[in-house]
């Protein structure tokens, strides 16, 4: 007899179909102390968390909720490889715990006859059986178990009720011998397996240590995956021998009644009628339950629609407008900070770079954090609630003209208030493909950060002309022509994308609509402060960076000859100042004009910092625009975010960088400012209708955002893609521009 | 009737098999869509695509080109 001890820390992977409340289970075992990483190389999540039951302690691996382990992609391959140890630098889970949900039991065990293959200790964990009660629905666990040949425990995640009996059925299932059932698939099928491993012996296999075999599961896999993704993937060199192999297994299938790839579904749901008979009682008479009284109203032609548009009226407009009340706390926190720190240093280099580097930096990552978290807050509640299902199926052939599908709707609509929340939305879509055709238009939306640029042109240059008795007016089409112009570019890259770099087979829109319950509240409150904290530690430090290496471009070179001039004005206002009585009513006067001096002085440091001649550089590029080398500086100056560009302008027209165009004083500050300035030498404005809607354009298209590349690399785990989205949008922006320009003034004259 | 993209809303068929090799066909199939099972037209969506329908006891989705490729027989 040989005592083995039991591993240090057991590694539990947790797989389930979608919607069967996997992720709260996860929650509710792992409470707070989960991690969110990547695996290499794919874009899927890897989520651990760490699980306490007396001396053991658990690892848990949360695998992506899936209907079937067949693999066709690189990312749907991660559970497998995960399942069977062949993932790099993780080590083979020790048990796995399978979901199900208990009013959806046929469908579910699916997925359980094929993690049953697999060979590993498993445990079912029967989830939701309150549903199936109140539906009418019994199962009898004991018998299932029997059955089954594992344990299954009956748990109500949300109430945290059996996870008890949940724990103690593991630690029992690991110190178990497990043999794995037997195989569902029909003898003809086993045979053809059985033969293809034998030839197998010989081929190298990818992934796998040494020369050991391919694994049972994957031989299988390999004879019913007609897609060709496992020939090309699992074997070094797919040889053509192993083809013509594979096509003649497949052919003698066919003969013997069993054709690829429809055999496993019938085997195996053949399996689950085997396995469930006399083991769950239904209602002879299905009533009318409660999801199909909700559905009647939510999916209704009229009433269905009118809901579903309130509720991301709802949705949107809390990120637009709610979110904009801790958006000012922040950044009064910011400039109370900022003061702080100005008022208890010298001023110099290093009180520049906590002032406008850090401390700017730190509030322009913060500052999203508002829009992130209210996002997933709905998002949270819509998807644990079963609405987000709906939503798909209700926008799903709107999506379709532009080759989306309906689960691409709410991320691009976040992204009318934020791209950075919107490409983090776009994860829900499981296909490859349409995730990044999303998340790559999602940036062309016009964000609440434009509102500015445009808000400020718009005041300065477009006349204030309205038609049909004041219901419409110029300024107002002008904002409308610049949201469309988003929405247009973005439909015509996601269609154009989907035909070149993106192109492949419309993937499967097949789509589970699960019965409506009350979201879980601990589930909404995680995942959204999740998403926040996952934002700021990804992409904050990235964001930060850029931040800081504007600052640097800002404030470099430090030329005291260019700054002497005011140096000595200021002296001489500040002794005049000093000669003058307290009640002096000249005092006033000489104090407007130190502040004037201040912003003199910052304006003509600016204009010569490293930044100021990047400008002069690109001046001959933005030229064609009818641009001014300070228009070419401003936007480049707000590479970090859009809004920058205000403030930019402020400093170049000597206006200081704290004007606040939302208050009609700044506004017409900034608007005269901008009408009065003229090119280099001469009396003839930089700004006419054409140069106004050509920075518009520009910046209704362009990249300008670094939070948003920084959340795309992140999301794509890639640097490749932010790098194409710059580089598109720079293009499109620029093209767009000039066409604005050249065509506007050609029409003027 | 033939495919199950042409089912009434409140009609109900037998799904007879799935036509098709590709991705689309085998998802149709882990999703419950096997030769013998009884599905119920559920409704379409306020722009006539994407369908609704009952299977195995849960609702499922389909485009109506998806439902196409499912070959039924009334009941």
């Amino acid at each position: 007899m040989s005592i083995q001890t039991p591993p240090a820390t057991i590694t539990v992977a947790l797989i389930g179909n979608p919607n069967t409340g996997k992720s709260t289970l996860f929650t509710a075992l792992a409470g707070v102390r989960q991690r969110v990483g990547n695996y290499p190389g794919v874009t899927v999540e890897k989520k651990t968390g760490q699980m306490l039951d007396g001396p053991r302690r658990y690892l848990l691996v949360d695998l992506p909720g899936t209907y079937s382990l067949a693999p066709r992609s690189p990312d749907e391959m991660v559970a497998v490889d995960v399942l069977l140890g062949r993932q790099a630098h993780e080590t083979r889970p020790d048990a796995v715990l399978c979901i199900v949900d208990a009013s959806n039991v046929e469908r579910n065990l699916y997925l359980v006859s094929q993690v049953l293959e697999l060979g590993l200790p498993t445990v079912v964990a029967l989830n939701m059986t309150d549903v199936a009660s109140e539906r009418g629905i019994e199962i009898d666990a004991a018998k299932l178990q029997e059955r089954l040949g594992v344990p299954v425990v009956p748990v109500q995640a949300n109430r945290r009720r059996g996870l008890g009996e949940l724990k103690a059925a593991l630690a029992a299932a690991v110190e178990r011998d497990f043999s794995p059932p037997e195989s569902p698939f029909p003898q003809p099928f086993q045979e053809e397996v059985a033969r293809l491993e034998s030839e197998l012996g010989a081929e190298p296999v990818s992934g796998e240590a040494g020369n050991a075999p391919l694994p049972r599961y994957l031989v299988e896999r390999l004879l019913l995956d007609t897609s060709g993704y496992l020939e090309q993937t699992v074997l070094a060199n797919g040889s053509t021998d192993l083809r013509s192999k594979l096509a003649a297994a497949r052919q003698r299938l066919i003969a013997a009644g069993c054709p690829v790839p429809a055999v496993e579904a019938m085997a195996r749901y053949g399996w689950v009628a085997r396995m469930l008979d006399g083991v769950v009682r239904r209602p002879a008479e299905r009533g009318v339950t409660f999801t199909d009284r909700i559905d009647r109203v939510l999916t209704h032609k009229v009433v269905g629609t009118l809901v579903f548009a309130l509720v991301m009226l709802a949705v949107f407009s809390s990120l637009f407008f709610v979110a904009a009340t801790p958006m000012g706390w922040i950044e009064t926190a910011q400039g109370w900070l900022a003061g702080l720190v100005e008022a208890n240093m010298a001023d110099g280099a290093l009180r520049s770079l906590i002032v406008d580097g850090i401390i700017a930096g730190v509030g322009g990552v913060v500052i999203f954090l508002p829009q992130i978290m209210f996002l997933f807050f709905f998002i949270a509640i819509l998807e644990d609630c079963g609405y987000m299902a709906r939503a798909a199926y209700l926008m799903d052939k709107l999506m379709l003209r532009v080759g989306l599908s309906g689960k691409s709707f709410i991320p691009l609509l976040s992204s009318f208030a934020c791209a950075i929340p919107g490409v983090m939305a776009a994860r829900v879509i499981e296909n490859r493909r349409d995730r990044l055709t999303t998340i790559l238009v999602a940036p062309l939306m016009s964000c609440s950060a434009r509102l500015p640029v445009y808000a400020i042109m718009i005041a300065a240059f477009i006349p204030p002309v309205s038609y049909l008795g004041g219901w419409l007016t110029l300024q107002g089409l002008t904002m409308f022509a610049m949201y469309s112009i988003g929405i247009v570019a973005a439909a015509g890259v996601a269609l154009a994308l989907k035909k070149t770099i993106l192109r492949g087979p419309t993937p499967p829109f097949v789509l589970e609509l699960p019965a409506y319950k009350w979201p879980s509240p601990s589930l909404v409150l995680y995942r959204m402060v999740d998403r926040g904290w996952a934002f700021l530690r990804r992409a904050g430090t990235l964001i930060l960076a850029v931040s800081i290496v504007v600052w640097a471009l800002l404030y470099y070179p430090q030329d005291p000859a260019a700054t002497a001039p005011f140096m000595a004005e200021r002296d001489r206002l500040e002794a005049q100042l000093a000669t003058l009585p307290a009640e002096d009513v000249g005092r006033a006067a000489i104090e407007v004009q130190l502040v004037e001096v201040a912003r003199e002085e910052q304006g003509a440091h600016q204009r010569q910092s490293w930044l100021g001649r990047m400008g002069h550089w690109v001046e001959p590029v933005v030229r064609p625009l009818g641009w001014d080398w300070r228009i070419g500086c401003a936007a480049i100056a707000s590479f970090p975010a859009r809004e920058v560009v205000v403030g930019t302008l402020g400093v170049i027209y000597n206006l200081g960088d704290d004007i606040d165009i939302e208050e009609a004083e700044g506004e017409s500050r900034m608007a005269g400012a901008l009408q009065r300035a003229t090119w280099d030498g001469t009396d003839r404005p930089v700004y006419n209708i054409p140069v106004a809607l050509s920075i518009m354009v520009f910046f209704a298209l362009c990249a300008q955002c670094a939070a948003t590349l920084a959340v795309i690399k992140r999301e794509t785990n890639s640097w490749r893609w932010p790098l194409f989205t710059f580089v598109y949008m720079t293009g499109l922006a620029y093209v767009a521009a000039l066409v604005t320009y050249q065509v506007g003034i050609r029409l003027i004259a | 009737m033939s495919v199950l993209s042409e089912l009434p809303r409140g009609g109900s068929a037998r799904v007879k098999r799935v036509a098709g090799l590709d991705e689309v066909s085998v998802r149709l199939m882990e999703m419950g869509l096997t030769p013998g099972v009884e599905v119920r037209c559920l409704g379409a969506a306020p722009l006539g695509d994407p369908l609704e329908y009952e299977v195995r006891g849960y609702r499922l989705s389909l485009r109506r080109q998806e439902a196409a490729l499912v070959e039924v027989e009334s009941l």
